[in-house]
């Protein structure tokens, strides 16, 4: 009798483990999304920072504060943590959490390698953060590190191509997590076609990871051996040729900046119905959209490339195949507009984030466009303008729907309301500031405002010191967040939140059918139904 | 978590993971790729590593094509280097000989290597160089200074298009790494 006990304690585990230990050996899916989530947010603080030494450099012109080697190091490093180590580590955290509930799955398909994706993105990210300490500084040829500028890096070299070797493999082995998890344990009435949105756009996401982060990891070994084993890929003196690197990394490089945007997509189509209290319009279109972007993003690649020497016809080529992307990105913006059109809408702040995201991701859309077009990217290309450009496709829409993501499933998870009152004066803030921070960033680039300078002429001073001000508010209204993010987690002064916690969620995704909080263990039997009227 | 889940987990991973193996391959497989579509295409301006066979043209006298020459050098060349002719104008099927003149600016001896590169970068294709500096890392004494001929011949092929080909030379200090040495 005393053997079945026991085998049935092994089975029956109810809660965490306690103490510090839970959180190293964890393969609980909503332990393993936290640290996640966590994590990123500390990595956004740390590439906050950084971006905050580079915007201080630029609040006058002249040097003020750093040498150029740092401030070329910040601005390589800040783009390294924020892409690696803050955005898609959030994203990987919203999938952890969110995907095994949304699908009625009791956990992700490979929970040991889904806590071992994880620390080696710590080990990864560290290793990264070792380069500001050795001798020759932190890589600061840019994030997209062209040979041969970036085979002049010091001794960081090695450890910077090593750092990305161990995130490409975390992402690789979170992908296929994703891809084992949705393909095999979906609920037995959850049907392709009547998935979440988010987790639709995750699946997509995780294909082009596996497709991409190998080549990646391929290009800068090539740049390790060519730095060390006098091997000549890029180097013209052996018979290289340094373009070659930029094609493949831009091979990588476009559809990366995809999987920074379609999990921020599917964030947005769980979100907006919700608070429209509308199904979202258009879902088989949203998907077929989101595949569309996907596969395009392939077939692109050189429009970073339009002054690299390339002949018209390739010119040509790269210019339509990138415009043609607008269309299924602007199916999404006019399904999203839609799916509000005559709700009976409600903006909480989760809501406030997802209708400024399709409004600020459509203009940085806009500017996107701008410069699919060869002759004009002449002009924008490596100003100002471009770096406007990126930031508004990746602050005010993928932060801020990783910002919304928290708001909306927080009393789900922790089963306290944040505070509301809080939450919308955190919004108003980053809202403003966001713009004050990049829209003049548009006027400096098309007045030929060069990026990754640490000085500039002074015709350029008014802007950059607004942009400035704007950054500093913003970099200072997220600890906002991080405040409102602990008093929900410890329940000080908060309402408790209900089961269903959004009015009618409960038709919108299954985990809003579960207790608020969340048990340890969810769905450890499939549910039977699924909510399907709003798919 | 049954045994027949496991075994689809197994599957599909064994799956992706093949999937990943072969796109770490297709990057490598990128680089000769990338060169036999140059190599066709005349993409990225490369021209012949190796000498033309010196065969007759038929001289097109109806038109003149301008050839310039430019000369840099790479950061690590501690070297003089220019074309003695900065350009010329030449008539398509025509063997014309321009010299260059290099010269070792310290006092070791140097193996350097000159990579050549043709503006517009289609034209590579139809222009031929059946001598030329480049072909081989050159071994210069300490101070040493050489005047090296290049020849060459615009093919009559080349289309009408092009008025003029630039013809650059860059030149590295290949001392450290050469296998001559």
């Amino acid at each position: 009798m005393s053997a079945v006990t026991v085998e049935n304690d092994d089975h029956h585990d109810h809660g965490p483990a306690k103490g510090f230990m839970r959180w190293i050996v964890t393969t609980n899916h909503k332990d393993i999304g936290t640290m996640y989530l966590v994590f990123a947010l500390a990595m956004f603080f740390v590439g906050g920072v950084m971006a905050l030494i580079i915007r201080s450099e630029l609040f006058e012109p002249g040097m003020q504060f750093v040498e150029p080697q740092f401030f070329n190091s910040m601005t390589t490093m800040h783009a390294l943590v924020m892409i690696f180590g803050a955005v898609m580590p959030a994203f990987v955290g919203f999938a952890n959490w969110q995907i095994p509930m949304m699908i009625g799955a009791p956990d992700m398909a490979l929970p040991r390698m889904n806590n071992m994706s994880f620390w080696m993105l710590v080990a990864g990210i560290l290793l990264l953060f070792s380069t500001l300490f050795v001798e020759g500084g932190a890589p600061a040829a840019g994030w997209t590190m062209y040979p041969p500028l970036v085979l002049q890096t010091g001794n960081a070299l090695p450890f910077a191509i090593f750092s990305i070797h161990l995130l490409g493999i975390s992402s690789i082995m979170g992908a296929i997590n994703i891809i084992a998890t949705i393909f095999n344990m979906r609920a037995p009435a959850m049907s392709l076609m009547k998935m979440p949105l988010f987790v639709w756009t995750w699946i997509i996401t995780a294909f082009l990871l596996i497709a991409i982060m190998p080549v990646f990891a391929g290009a800068v070994t090539m740049l390790l051996t060519d730095r060390f084993f006098d091997t000549s890929f890029f180097d013209a003196a052996g018979g290289g040729d340094p373009v070659l690197y930029q094609h493949l990394f831009w091979f990588f490089g476009h559809p990366e900046v995809y999987v920074l945007i379609l999990p921020t997509f599917g964030i947005a189509s769980t979100i907006i119905p919700v608070f429209a209290r509308k199904p979202l319009f258009g879902y088989a279109s949203m998907v077929y959209a989101t595949a569309a972007i996907a596969f395009l993003s392939f077939i692109v690649w050189a429009h970073h490339m339009f002054l690299v020497g390339m002949p018209l016809v390739g010119e040509l080529y790269f210019m339509y195949a990138t415009m043609i992307i607008a269309v299924p990105t602007a199916v999404k913006v006019f399904n999203w507009t839609a799916t509000m059109w005559k709700g009976a809408m409600t903006f909480e702040t989760p809501m406030l984030f997802s209708v400024a995201f399709v409004i600020l991701f459509t203009i940085g859309g806009f500017t996107g466009l701008m410069m699919s077009l060869a002759p004009v990217d002449f002009q924008y290309h490596d100003t100002y303008f471009i770096v406007a450009h990126f930031h508004y496709v990746l602050v005010p829409a993928s932060i801020f729907m990783i910002m919304a993501g928290c708001y909306f499933w927080l009393p789900k998870w922790t089963g306290n309301m944040y505070d509301e009152r809080l939450g919308k004066l955190h919004f108003w803030l980053s809202v403003i500031s966001v713009n004050i921070l990049f829209f003049p960033q548009h006027f400096l680039g098309l007045a030929g405002m060069p990026r990754r300078i640490p000085d500039y002429a002074v015709q350029f001073a008014d802007w950059n010191m607004i942009s400035s001000i704007g950054a500093f508010v913003y970099g200072f209204s997220q600890l906002l967040f991080v405040y409102i993010v602990y008093k929900t987690i410890r329940g000080i002064d908060c309402e408790k939140a209900t089961d269903e916690v959004w009015e009618g969620a409960s038709e919108h995704g299954l985990e809003w059918r579960l207790p608020s909080p969340v048990p340890y263990h969810t769905f450890e039997t499939p549910p039977d139904e699924i909510p399907t009227e709003h798919f | 978590m049954n045994n027949e889940l496991e075994r689809k987990h197994t599957k599909l991973v064994r799956k992706l993971f093949f999937v990943v193996i072969a796109m770490f391959g297709f990057g490598f497989a990128l680089v000769p790729i990338y060169d036999v579509f140059c190599d066709i295409t005349g993409l990225n301006g490369k021209t012949a590593q190796v000498a033309a066979v010196e065969t007759k043209y038929e001289i097109d006298t109806t038109r003149e094509i301008t050839v310039e020459f430019v000369t840099s050098l790479n950061e690590s060349a501690p070297m003089l280097f220019f074309a003695e002719t900065k350009k010329i104008k030449v008539h398509p099927g025509q063997y014309y000989t321009v010299n260059f003149y290099a010269e070792n600016k310290t006092n070791k001896p140097m193996i350097a290597r000159a990579i050549p590169s043709i503006t517009p970068g289609p034209a590579a294709n139809f222009f031929k160089k059946t001598e030329c500096f480049c072909f081989t890392e050159q071994r210069f004494e300490p101070n040493q200074g050489k005047t090296m001929p290049v020849r060459f011949v615009v093919d009559t092929d080349l289309p009408a298009k092009y008025k003029t080909i630039t013809l650059a030379y860059t030149f590295f200090d290949n001392s450290t790494i050469s296998v001559k040495q």
